[in-house]
């Protein structure tokens, strides 16, 4: 199938938008690896996933976890353009009693399959879906995205692991290559090294990919549902903070809200407003 | 009590000052900026670990480094202590090795941040390890003082603090402080409220409504959960008859079990435990999550009215 790569720009631009909206709305949140992850999670849905927007718990559908949990603002804004949720339900970000809880939460949001927040867990999870779907015969898939802090929880590598013994085919990865944690840089709070060398040794298949060019991250996706006799990772090279000029590859915006200057000037950059 | 400031960065100043010590040294997992160990960091590069996101590794390169003579304090938020409980349980406690873990955060005050950040478990499984001190301090001075008291001890420890601002109590009063002692914040005789961390401020609010009542209540702050200080609570027993615990914890297992397990085997009284009441959290403004899990000061001072009716 071809995908109008424009029209997939378009969406990703429209989710940059909620996503700034939210967490300039709550005063908090993460902005920056909700940027990155974007174009990903905006193609992923799009083109790949089985779903059902009017039947969030269809029991065959692909399952998407987004461990990285905090990043959950970039997964609203694709439930919003999906239709699993409304554009309103957004304003619900972080405050008391809203579906849009500060970190992604299946109890609480349609279209959520996994209660995220504390780092290391989803690929675990997505794996006890995979060999479900295995169980079941059923041809379904589950996707996994993963930070690159993120990878540095032993857990990640326990479950990289048996995944790759197990030979789950339908069990997926995307990595967001986004280069800065928390505190800082990925490379001065723990290098990682050679990471697709990694993931190569543990017995995944690997292609990187520039995770803000649409055709290549449809060929990453291509190659993840093209290679079936094993676990398979695509190692999205992103930027944090990724279409905000001030937000770009600056870890300030890891976990900090644009003030109202700020939000003005994303909401020029994103064409939103007239400069 | 118009001074407020957030105990995690009485974390950071301790660790400043202990730094004089050579022997102390750092471990952070990603969360320096957040639990304020950075200004550690930023003055002692040397002998800060970066451990990257990997908490169950920070804390057994903290016994290693603490069976090679050095004073390690590794902090990460209060949840994610909890990944690394077993090797807590085996690889600290168990050697009873001196590694002394912050976590930061603590309690549904946290906020918005919502139930995956809100560790209301911490305080009760810590406590249940031999040999671990476990300590909630309810200002940033306290949090100061007892850190730096930790340097001293030769125990294993867990430290709760907590994200946001609250009012400043021991200031000029340091002399108060000390780990295993809890302070007497307010005397009456109508009733004890034994509390810790942001509950201590929200008990002092509670007395204050209380005496508009009539009802006199004397308020503690029990920062040390364990080693609990018995005497004290017999004490309390004596003179008011009826207790009253306040966390921002789960009502299973935190202080108020800490002080039932008290009572039951020395000076049994009536006990009303306010806490989380055995249920997840949710993002909200850390205010409104004391509502929400109905341990903001009008809970407590209920709670007191209903001890005292109990009474003999
Ligand atoms: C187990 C655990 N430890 C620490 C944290 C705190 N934390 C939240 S986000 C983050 C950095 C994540 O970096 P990365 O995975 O690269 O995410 P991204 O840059 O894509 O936002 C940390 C340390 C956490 N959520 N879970």
């Amino acid at each position: 199938m071809t995908w109008n790569v424009e029209d997939l720009e378009e969406t990703a631009r429209k989710c940059r938008v909620h996503i700034v909206n939210m967490v300039h709305r709550a005063q908090a949140g993460h902005p920056g690896g909700s940027l990155s992850e974007i174009d990903l999670l905006t193609a992923l849905y799009k083109t790949q996933m089985r779903v059902k927007s009017d039947e969030p718990t269809w029991g065959d559908r692909d399952r998407f976890i987004l461990s990285k949990g905090h990043a959950s603002p970039g997964m609203y804004a694709i439930l919003a353009e999906m239709g699993f949720i409304s554009v309103e339900d957004l304003s619900s970000y972080r405050v008391l009693g809203g579906i849009c809880q500060g970190h992604v939460d299946m109890k609480w949001c349609p279209g959520v399959d996994f209660s995220a927040g504390s780092l290391g867990m989803g690929l675990s999870f997505g794996m006890g879906t995979a060999i479900a779907a295995r169980l079941e015969g059923s041809q379904r898939q589950t996707y996994v995205m993963l930070g690159d802090g993120e990878i540095q929880e032993g857990s990640v590598w326990e479950a990289a692991m048996a995944a790759a013994h197990h030979e789950l085919g339908n069990l997926n990865v995307i990595l967001d290559r986004n280069r800065i944690q928390n505190d800082d840089f990925c490379e001065a709070q723990m290098r990682m090294f050679d990471i697709p060398a990694k993931w190569r040794s543990f017995g995944w298949n690997v292609k990187e990919v520039n995770g803000h060019d649409m055709n290549e991250i449809l060929e990453g996706l291509e190659f993840l549902g093209n290679n079936n006799d094993g676990p398979s990772i695509i190692i999205a090279h992103t930027v944090k903070g990724h279409g905000i000029s001030y937000m770009a590859d600056n870890p300030a915006f890891h976990g900090a809200a644009p003030n109202d200057e700020q939000y003005h000037q994303a909401m020029i950059e994103l064409g939103e407003v007239a400069q | 009590m118009s001074n407020v400031a957030a105990t995690r960065d009485g974390y950071g100043e301790a660790l400043l000052e202990l730094a004089n010590n050579p022997k102390v040294v750092v471990l952070e997992a990603d969360l320096g900026k957040s639990t304020k160990s950075l200004h550690f960091r930023k003055a002692h590069p040397n002998r800060t670990v970066s451990c990257g996101i990997g908490e169950q590794n920070m804390l057994l390169v903290g016994a290693g480094l603490a069976a090679s003579g050095y004073i390690p304090f590794a902090s990460t938020f209060a949840i994610f202590t909890e990944r690394a409980f077993e090797q807590m349980r085996n690889g600290v406690a168990r050697p009873n090795l001196a590694v002394h873990v912050c976590g930061s955060h603590g309690g549904t005050h946290t906020g918005t941040d919502g139930s995956s950040a809100q560790s209301i478990e911490d305080l009760a499984i810590f406590r249940t390890l031999p040999n671990v001190i476990v300590m909630h301090p309810s200002d940033i001075v306290s949090t100061k003082i007892l850190t730096m008291q930790l340097a001293e001890s030769n125990s294993p420890s867990y430290t709760r603090t907590a994200r946001n601002k609250t009012p400043v109590l021991y200031e000029g009063k340091e002399d108060l402080i000390k780990i295993g002692k809890g302070i007497v914040l307010r005397e009456g005789n109508d009733v004890a409220i034994i509390a810790c961390g942001v509950m201590v401020s929200e008990s002092l609010k509670a007395a204050e409504q209380l005496a508009q009542e009539g009802i006199h209540a004397t308020v503690v702050d029990m920062h040390t959960l364990k080693p609990l200080d018995g005497q004290l609570i017999d004490q309390l027993v004596s003179t008011c008859g009826s207790i009253v615990t306040a966390e921002d914890h789960n009502i299973i297992g935190g202080l108020g079990g800490a002080v039932a397990e008290h009572l039951a085997s020395n000076s049994p009284a009536p006990l009303e435990r306010v806490g989380v009441p055995d249920r997840f959290g949710e993002s909200g403004g850390a205010d409104e999550m004391l509502e929400v899990m109905k341990i903001s000061s009008p809970f407590i001072a209920e709670a007191a009215q209903r001890a005292i009716k109990r009474k003999l």
